[in-house]
């Protein structure tokens, strides 16, 4: 069986809406209107052990509802979860064991502490073995560099000196699976490296199953072997990367910034889809003309001052599968 | 019997990270527990005038009322100090801060009672416990197993009792992100109104803090064991060292409540 198996899963949730200024609210005492969302609309899905899987979709798509199923932390209407053989929200306790979760926006850790004393007070609350808990926390800290964040009270780290800690604690108790909740958002580029590239590591040496949600297409890229996308509640499209990209034909952005006055001259198999003020943008098709091929023969045409070749949006990537579905 | 060690352990670890936390800001603690220990021996202060002025209370005197004040402030001390962790709930809710509890292994309880042992909350012990004192000191008290082992059950159920509001109030904010004066009226309001003896007042409210909210049983009717004193209400001595326990219950009860009311987070996430 499945490591995780979501099947029909179903969540409504029931939003109050009130009337505006002082009468609405007045008026919402005694009278509540409520507009039904649908957050999951069916969901289906499951994952063996040590996969890597992407989970993206727009704002509001129904990603971090699923995610919050999945951890125990909310219970659908209807529909099945298990997970590892158990209910989530039946045997929270014996369930979030085998559970690592790192939500981006929020730190797990005690902030106004150094954030060895965190590690220390998550070994006792998830009975970690001394064992296991030093070798595990020497480990991570080495690889992912925090050293000397160590006796660092919390508040006064960097964004992604936190992040690499709070990686570091959602790991400590050798998690069966991993939950990471758009972990990269507002991250310096060093450390989205460092942790994309811990999450692999870890990933391939464990065999721990990474569920990945993110806005960052370069996330899924470098992290995931399976992306499913979720929109209004639906998963519209599940299976590998290639097959994704395969489907929908993904474009990607050159961005080229030219020496004042230049007139951008371009290979033929790329478009021009703007120019503004020597910001030139090339739409290219990588598997009609790769990254390496079309960056020299720019180079070569043009007076470069800056070069980066740019992921499109997700938003897009998910009008461009309606539109292979012909909706 | 090792989950339950295992549980105090934890406690134990959570409450030391929580006095490091605090001790992070010194100098911030040392003010705000000076202007803490000011407005508490204030009203201390407050009940020595009235009692000059009238000389006794519903036929108590300066130091019988000294006393039943320290049994409920000391009492009310202790649980402010130690569910700050419910008190602060409804912001952990707006914040998703909740949802984390819900990912880590141990009971909410566990862990919202861990949250935070307020230090500069503790300020109302210093009052209540020299009142205490000062009761002691001057009422010819009989300090037997018996009485000494009431004192601190009626301590105890106090507390208990203020914790259970403190619990139910943090409970309402699953339903309503608004935040109650309500519950502050009984929890603060019940401090002021039981440090007096209740025969004092009027029957619905002498009835309320009975029954209702039994904030005065956990309390008076104790005290007037422990003082040898009476019940004009003419209550039976038994009900007298019994009636802590009922403080105890309606923690037991709260506690109960605030788990239906996690079953309701988890259907509904908000």
């Amino acid at each position: 069986m499945s490591q995780i198996v979501v099947e029909d899963l179903v969540k409504r949730f029931r939003i109050s809406e009130r009337d505006p200024g002082m009468m609405g609210a007045v008026r919402g005492l005694f009278r509540r209107r409520y507009q039904t969302v649908d957050a999951l609309d069916g969901v289906s899905f499951s994952i063996e052990p040590s996969e890597l899987v992407g989970y993206i979709g727009p704002n509001g798509a129904g990603k971090s509802t699923t995610v919050k199923v999945m951890s125990g932390i909310l219970v659908p209407d209807s529909g099945r979860c298990e997970i590892l053989g158990r209910v989530p929200w039946r045997r929270r306790n014996e369930h979030v064991k085998e559970l690592g979760v790192v939500f981006g926006q929020r730190t797990q850790l005690w902030w106004d502490l150094p954030v060895i004393e965190s590690f220390d007070l998550l070994r006792d609350i998830y009975r970690i073995p001394r064992v296991e808990y030093v070798a595990n926390r020497d480990e991570f800290v080495e690889v992912l560099g925090i050293e000397a964040c160590l006796d660092v009270p919390v508040r006064q780290l960097s964004l992604g000196q936190r992040m690499r800690c709070d990686l570091a604690a959602a790991l400590l108790h050798s998690p069966a699976i991993l939950f990471l909740d758009e972990p990269t958002i507002g991250m310096d580029a060093v450390s989205k490296i460092a942790f994309r590239e811990f999450i692999k590591r870890f990933n391939e040496e464990r065999g721990t199953t990474v569920i990945l949600t993110t806005h960052d297409m370069d996330d899924i890229e470098v992290i995931c072997d399976r992306v499913m996308v979720i929109s209004d509640g639906m998963i519209i499209s599940d299976g590998k990367l290639e097959d994704l990209r395969k489907k929908v034909s993904i474009e990607r952005r050159l961005v080229v910034e030219l020496e004042d006055g230049a007139v951008p001259a371009v290979h033929p198999r790329a478009v021009i889809a703007g120019s503004e003020r020597g910001r030139v943008d090339i739409r290219f098709d990588p598997d009609v003309v790769s990254a390496t091929e079309l960056i020299s023969d720019v180079t070569s045409r043009n007076r470069v001052r800056d070069i980066f070749v740019e992921n499109p949006p997700i938003e897009e990537l998910i009008a461009r599968i309606y539109e292979g579905q012909g909706r | 019997m090792s989950g339950v060690l295992d549980s105090l352990y934890v406690y134990r670890r959570f409450l030391g990270v929580s006095l490091r936390s605090q001790m992070q800001y010194k100098a911030s603690f040392l003010m705000q527990l000076a202007g803490r220990l000011l407005v508490n021996s204030g009203e201390l202060i407050a009940i020595f005038v009235l009692f000059d002025r009238f000389g006794s209370i519903g036929g108590w005197n300066v130091y019988q009322v000294a006393f039943l004040y320290g049994i409920v402030n000391v009492s009310f001390a202790v649980a402010d100090a130690m569910s700050t962790g419910f008190d602060l709930f409804g912001d952990m809710v707006k914040s998703g801060d909740f949802d984390r509890i819900l990912t880590r292994p141990r009971s909410t309880v566990l862990q919202l009672g861990g949250q935070e042992l307020t230090l500069r909350r503790i300020s109302r012990l210093t009052p209540g416990i020299a009142a205490l004192v000062f009761a002691a000191m001057n009422l010819e008290l009989d300090w037997s197993l018996a009485n000494s082992g009431l004192l601190l059950l009626s301590v105890a159920g106090g507390a208990a009792l203020f914790a259970g509001l403190i619990v139910l109030q943090a409970t309402l904010a699953f339903w309503t992100t608004e935040t109650l004066e309500l519950m502050n009226a009984l929890t603060y309001g019940g401090v002021e109104t039981t440090q007096y003896p209740i025969n004092i007042y009027r029957p619905w409210f002498r009835n309320f803090f009975t029954f209702g909210v039994p904030l005065a049983t956990v309390s008076y009717f104790p005290s007037l064991a422990i003082m040898g004193v009476p019940d004009p209400l003419g209550t039976p001595l038994w009900f007298q060292y019994l009636a802590p326990l009922i403080g105890i219950g309606f923690l037991l009860a709260s506690l109960q409540v605030w788990r239906f009311g996690v079953r309701r987070y988890m259907s509904t996430g908000s």
